[in-house]
């Protein structure tokens, strides 16, 4: 049978070993019902072997609440659109293994963003803001470079700095664990440090202290970070944010004297 | 009303906004989700391009990247669109330098590196010291996928989308195009969906780019993300006017970890990493003493699921699987240049690979199948309607495409294609005034859809229609097939199709509503995946990722030919096939043996003729320059736009000496 032998594992799946009841409390709010109010809503689901949140969820929505809304895109843990509180703390959902949660799990949309509905938040709308405050992209001196010519050299080890930097995958996180973003909705947050970080790194860009200093050198910026660096502790890509913040600091403040 | 409206907002999408911008078009890029999350983030290993700065990349150049192309395609693809491909890639690859996209450099002097198990030290170049670097990929002559460690895909995409913003491009993210308009000659932009206010709006446009990426979510097991359900290709088909062309041709990927399917990246074989079988042998030198576990991905897929029908897999209650193993390559090879495939093994196999082998299985990986354009990216039978990337069928990939060409052809195409795109802005002809009748009347035809699906009385759930679907592409469409099994396949999903028609939704909310947005890209789904399964049906040959355990052979004497799908009538359950004919007379490369894979093809009649004609002109200008002999054989710069069309610079080929 050609056909069935490609096939993986369908036929008779015996049962898992772990045969834990899972109970997922979720926040419920549809901010475009203004009559409706946020309210938890309890799901229970069977584990599997290898169970993600993102089977979970889709399980949920598949056979029990098909009104629940949630992100996912590459259930890879590479595209960060899945970012959710979980169990209080901010985390990519597709990559969260269920059997390293206990049976009872909180489930909430990340705080700071704007909601859009159950666990899904505006992560995009947010960032583009900070994209274009930061200018996020490289400001070199020189016009169109020709394309037909061999490209600019670069050491490769700063090649590997930039891509470290480089790595973020905005998917919030940083800024849903912030102290000063809870109070602040007008602060860069460390992804947006981050950024800067990696185009201060960049001798291709012209942008100068100052310039940096203009975007990020007051309370909306480095000065408005306590140190707390939760953003440090949650990051799913492990960016070296704390020492990023910290430099920052040191060269913003020594450009304030 | 905009200049451009582009559907889909990953690298080719936003590629060809930025051209229109750079040319003074408006352009609105169209988005499922923030850009940055877009499926090209996904691309892992690398990007193509013959730079040949690292020293197994030296005598690289446009020639070899073509004909490793051609022979990956198993000669499907249009040869001249590959030749405007590799001639622009190296262009992509600067541009992107140039716009700060940290691509990993080669660092001058030795470097101990694993080849065919073996430890090998190469020696770089010192004037090579901090150009791009390159790494060796399946199906490749020599070393020329250029990298950004494992996370390529991510840092192409991050620097192409903050290139969109600062150059002002609008995009509207979480937004849907539900139907394109069009009066059957001409295409003006689409009807799209709010997915969080399920407000209905049209959007028109002097022209319209569908960029949306593939249509893996056609299959079970699969590497690609959950939006790649090929609503682009769908749209397109539902017009009865623009042509899919060979939507039976996918690839797919043969490492996915199992049972799950995530991608781990090509780059692990090809920096050394072997398969193996259950009694840990590794099997690929067996099947492919040539390339090995770096010949093509349908070969290699091919391999290893004929291993596992010999009963060599690892038994699991999901099935069997085989072995990747990278642990040869060293931790700190892992932990610098491989770091997403750690993070993966790590987070959802809870293994780590510098000490332990991956479980891999193949999975549905690639759609080189699309919507049908010509070298420009426009329909030929839709005016105004373009298309680039995985989306489209230029036909770059044929029946198969090579590791490291998809993420290549995204930018390459959104360069050649957005300047096309442009051109045919600045033409006045084709500023026409706004139908705005007719908009109207397909906003209300999808309106009117909506509606009666909420409406519905019908008990079937989308989910559980979806999941049908998906299990018998796996079954009966996948690596190998065979006639009677596509032919139940054909017709099971057909039922479902039929069974989509009595759809009810719970949910009654027409803002944002998950079950909804099953349902009606349900039934899009349905209809490509008919299309893939009829053509594959109708295709009685094996080539490239198509392979027909009752013919195969490769027929180059009856199937060199593109097939091209339509969908004339909305209550059909069948598309209209016909067949493009590729004319051997005018290739640069006659087809043959592609150097890995089975030997025996049947030969086209033209074959010889053309292949002496070849020989003969290359003889004849013995010792003249590459470019002139290629120019003598199949000429291709003229279709180019002018500013892509100039030679590459290398090392050993400086610009002034190649002109």
């Amino acid at each position: 049978m050609s056909a069935s032998a490609q096939t993986h594992g369908n036929g008779s799946i015996p049962k898992p070993r772990s045969q834990r009841q899972l109970v997922f409390n979720v926040l419920r709010y549809d901010p475009a019902r203004p009559e409706a109010v946020p309210r938890m809503q309890a799901y229970k689901i069977e584990e599997a072997d290898s169970m993600t949140l993102f089977i979970a969820l889709n399980e949920i929505r598949e056979q029990q609440d098909p009104t629940l809304q949630f992100d996912f895109v590459c259930r890879a843990g590479i595209c960060g659109s899945c970012a959710m509180m979980v169990n209080g703390r901010p985390q990519l959902a597709c990559r969260t293994l269920t059997s390293a949660l206990p049976e009872e799990t909180t489930l909430a949309p990340l705080p700071f963003f704007e909601l859009i509905g159950d666990l899904s938040v505006n992560t995009g709308k947010w960032m583009r803001g900070m994209s274009e405050r930061l200018q996020t992209w490289l400001h070199t001196q020189e016009g169109e470079r020709d394309l037909r010519r061999i490209e600019e050299r670069m050491e490769p080890e700063l090649a590997e700095q930039i891509y470290e930097m480089d790595r973020c995958v905005e998917c919030g996180c940083c800024v849903a664990a912030c102290g000063t973003a809870q109070m602040r909705k007008d602060f860069v947050g460390a992804v947006g440090f981050g950024k800067i970080a990696r185009f201060r790194l960049d001798p291709r860009d012209g942008r100068s202290d100052d310039d940096f200093y203009d975007m990020i050198g007051d309370d909306t910026g480095v000065f408005g970070c306590m140190s707390l660096l939760a953003c440090h502790d949650v990051c799913p890509k492990s960016l070296p944010l704390q020492t990023q913040i910290a430099f920052l600091r040191r060269k913003m403040a020594a450009m304030g004297l | 009303m905009t200049d451009v409206l582009v559907i889909g907002g990953g690298l080719a999408g936003l590629r060809m906004a930025i051209a229109a911008r750079k040319r003074g078009h408006e352009a609105i890029v169209l988005s499922l989700v923030p850009p940055k999350r877009s499926h090209s983030a996904a691309a892992q290993g690398g990007m193509q391009a013959s730079l040949a700065n690292v020293a197994k990349g030296i005598g690289d150049n446009e020639d070899v990247h073509f004909e490793d192309t051609v022979r990956g395609s198993d000669w499907g693809a249009d040869q001249v669109v590959a030749r405007m491909f590799v001639n622009t890639a190296p262009k992509a690859v600067r541009e992107l330098a140039a716009w700060g996209t940290p691509w990993s450099r080669v660092r001058a002097g030795d470097h101990q590196v694993i080849i065919n198990e073996q430890k090998v030290t190469l020696s770089e170049r010192a004037e090579a010291h901090g150009l791009i670097s390159q790494r060796d990929f399946g199906g490749t002559k020599k070393w020329r996928t250029c990298y950004v460690s494992d996370g390529t895909g991510h840092a192409m995409l991050f620097t192409t989308s903050d290139q969109a913003i600062r150059h002002g491009v609008e995009v509207h993210e979480r937004t849907e195009a539900l139907a394109l308009i069009h009066d059957g000659e001409r295409c003006y932009g689409a009807v799209v969906r709010n997915l969080v206010t399920g407000e209905l709006v049209a959007y028109l446009a002097k022209a319209t780019a569908m960029a949306t990426g593939g249509a893996g979510r056609l299959y079970r097991v699969t590497t690609n993300a959950v939006i790649c359900e090929g609503m682009g290709q769908a749209l397109a088909l539902e017009t009865g006017v623009a042509a899919l062309g060979n939507m039976e041709a996918v690839q797919f990927h043969p490492t996915g970890i199992f049972p799950a399917g995530i991608l781990v990246t090509e780059g692990c074989r090809g920096d050394g990493g072997l398969l193996r079988d259950v009694d840990g042998h590794r099997f690929m030198p067996d099947y492919e003493p040539e390339k090995k576990e770096l010949a093509s991905r349908d070969v290699v897929s091919r391999r290893m699921e004929e291993h596992i029908r010999a009963g060599k897999g690892v038994s699991t209650r999901f099935g069997p699987h085989l072995w990747l193993d990278i642990t040869l390559l060293g931790r700190r090879h892992i932990e610098h240049n491989l770091r997403e495939v750690k993070e993966i093994c790590q987070y959802f196999l809870g293994i780590d690979p510098a000490e332990k082998w991956i479980p891999v299985r193949p999975a549905q990986h690639y759609t080189m199948g699309g919507v049908r354009t010509d070298h420009t990216g426009q329909s030929p039978t839709l005016k105004g309607l373009f298309a680039a990337g995985e989306a489209a069928c230029w036909d770059l990939h044929g029946f198969n495409r090579l590791g490291g060409n998809s993420v290549a052809e995204t930018v390459v195409a959104g360069m050649i294609v957005g300047e096309f795109i442009a051109d045919f802005c600045d033409k006045p002809e084709n500023t026409v005034p706004a139908p705005l009748a007719l908009a109207r009347q397909f906003v209300e035809r999808e309106r009117e859809k909506l509606s009666l699906l909420l409406e519905s009385p019908g008990r079937e759930n989308p989910f559980q229609l979806l999941a049908k679907m998906q299990q018998i592409m796996t079954d009966y469409v996948g690596i190998f097939r065979q006639g009677d099994a596509l032919l139940a396949g054909v017709a099971q999903l057909q039922d479902l199709l039929e069974r989509s028609r009595g759809i009810g939704i719970s949910g009654k909310s027409r803002a944002a509503n998950p079950e909804l947005v099953a349902a009606y890209r349900l039934r899009r789904m349905l209809k490509l995946a008919l299309t893939i399964a009829y053509g594959a049906y109708q295709r009685t040959e094996s080539r490239g990722a198509h392979f027909r355990e009752d013919f195969p052979r490769r027929d180059d004497q009856d199937w060199l030919k593109r097939t091209l799908a339509v969908w004339p009538e909305e209550g059909a359950n069948l598309p209209h096939l016909n067949y493009e004919v590729l004319d051997v007379m005018r290739m640069e490369l006659p087809p043959g043996w592609r150097g890995y894979g089975a030997k025996n093809y049947i030969e086209h009649p033209d074959t010889p003729r053309r292949q002496q004609e070849v020989e003969a002109r290359r003889n004849a200008m013995l010792g003249r320059d590459r470019h002139a002999v290629q120019e003598a054989l199949m000429p291709f710069t003229d279709q180019l736009p002018a500013s892509l069309a100039g030679r590459n610079e290398r090392l050993d080929e400086p610009l002034e000496q190649a002109k």
